[in-house]
């Protein structure tokens, strides 16, 4: 349906590496300016959608299948959950990073990263694969 | 409005408004989420829900009297309620007394993070946090169960169309 | 309540949000089709946000994030916990969609009075 539409798809290639570039700085920089694991993963997701519009649901899933998706998603709640078990093994609390590096504020900021990350997977590839689930019902 | 399409837009309309209002009450970082989810992801979701149901709603014959009663004196009792409630950008009302003031002071001292919202959200409340990732992982775990059903069976087992083929073979001999 | 007290402009954030919250709660009691209750039941969860926002603003107050030359900041509690509401109210939001369309493929119908009939008729 797409292939008449030049424009759309040559701008949305043009446009693909910047939204994912953004939304990189967006997870990192998340502790420093507005931004973090939430939002990060809606901009991941909303450039795979962008690209799944434009060109097909097949070539999205080309590029990144449901089952990888299915994966990611557990994988994100599970780096979370895990970063906070790691702390058990060094006597602290459930998700208190103070021990994760030889001083309490590296550490929050390693455990910060960890777990944005964490989020950041998990929020991609849940709001990726809805979208990929309701586009597949249609035919 | 009886166009489901018109609808739509219009709330993802309403939500970039939204997320702008935000911008101006200091709330950055959700004005950037509202932003990116509710005018981008959740207008997406519910076209693509339009096209499996339909664009069209059936003009409804209801009265629409009982509802408005109803909705307009609800809000009278919850604007009475607002009368005691503190003003607005009143930096001495109750919800600034207890917990932010140490969330504003001592985070640099224990996190290190210059944006407060991310210190709070990753390492005070980070078990709420994984309370709500947990919730993003379950709803999609009900959105596939409910559109794509369980359909990755056991490899060995057989479908049902092969178990009726075998029955008739086993007949036939 | 004096007179006075009663107009004055500091509790128009409560209003408004007491506004959408009931132009929310109209369209779902009162519209049919199951996607525009969704559409309804989204503009009363932005009117709860809005509330939670709107009473960690502080006035003269800057947004959360500590620098230089800087002192007074709004509340950061509430918009911590209106950032994880959004992102969870979009995933439920989707599982709602999702059984819209469920129900739409089992009954052919997504206005809840002809829903209501197909029910009676085959109890």
């Amino acid at each position: 349906m797409m292939d008449r539409k030049p424009i759309l798809r040559v701008t949305a290639k043009i446009f693909m590496p910047f939204i994912l570039l953004f939304g990189l700085y967006v997870q990192i920089h998340g502790d420093f300016g507005p931004g973090g694991g939430f939002q990060a993963g809606v901009i991941f997701a909303s450039s795979f959608i962008l690209y799944a519009l434009i060109y097909s649901l097949h070539d999205a899933k080309l590029v990144l299948s449901s089952v990888a998706l299915e994966i990611m998603a557990a994988i994100g709640v599970l780096l979370f959950a895990g970063t906070g078990v790691v702390s058990f093994f060094y006597g602290e609390n459930f998700l208190n990073y103070n021990a994760l590096a030889h001083d309490p504020i590296h550490g929050q900021h390693y455990g910060i990263l960890i777990i944005e990350l964490g989020v950041g997977l998990t929020v991609f590839s849940a709001m990726t694969l809805i979208f990929y689930t309701f586009a597949g019902r249609g035919r | 409005m009886t166009n489901l399409f018109g609808v739509v837009m219009l709330s993802g309309i309403y939500s970039l408004v939204t997320a702008l209002v935000f911008v101006n009450l200091d709330a950055v970082d959700v004005a950037f989420t509202e932003a990116a989810v509710g005018a981008g992801l959740s207008t997406v979701l519910m076209l693509g829900t339009l096209v499996l149901t339909g664009k069209e709603e059936i003009k409804t014959t209801r009265k629409p009297w009982l509802p408005l009663i109803v909705c307009v004196a609800t809000g009278v009792v919850l604007i009475y309620g607002t009368l005691d409630m503190p003003k607005y950008g009143d930096p001495n009302a109750p919800v600034h007394q207890h917990v932010a003031p140490r969330y504003i002071d001592d985070s640099e001292g224990e996190v290190g993070v210059p944006n407060i919202v991310t210190s709070v959200l990753a390492s005070y409340r980070g078990f709420d946090t994984l309370g709500e990732t947990t919730v993003v992982f379950t709803a999609l775990i009900g959105v596939l169960i409910l559109l794509t059903g369980l359909r990755k069976r056991d490899k060995n087992e057989l479908t049902l169309e092969e178990l009726e083929e075998q029955r008739k073979r086993e007949k036939e001999l | 309540m004096e007179a006075l007290d009663f107009i004055s402009p500091g509790l128009y954030n409560y209003w408004i949000v007491i506004f959408l919250m009931m132009a929310g709660f109209y369209i779902v009691i009162a519209r049919g089709n199951l996607v525009k209750k969704l559409v309804g039941l989204n503009i009363f969860q932005t009117s709860v946000f809005l509330l939670y926002i709107s009473m960690g603003k502080v006035q003269d107050a800057t947004a959360p994030i500590l620098g230089e030359g800087f002192d007074t900041f709004s509340n950061p509690l509430p918009h911590v916990l209106i950032l994880t509401a959004i992102v969870v109210g979009i995933a439920t939001t989707a599982l709602g969609l999702s059984l819209v369309v469920r129900i739409r493929e089992a009954y052919g119908t997504i206005e809840d009075k002809d829903l209501l009939e197909l029910e009676d008729e085959t109890s």
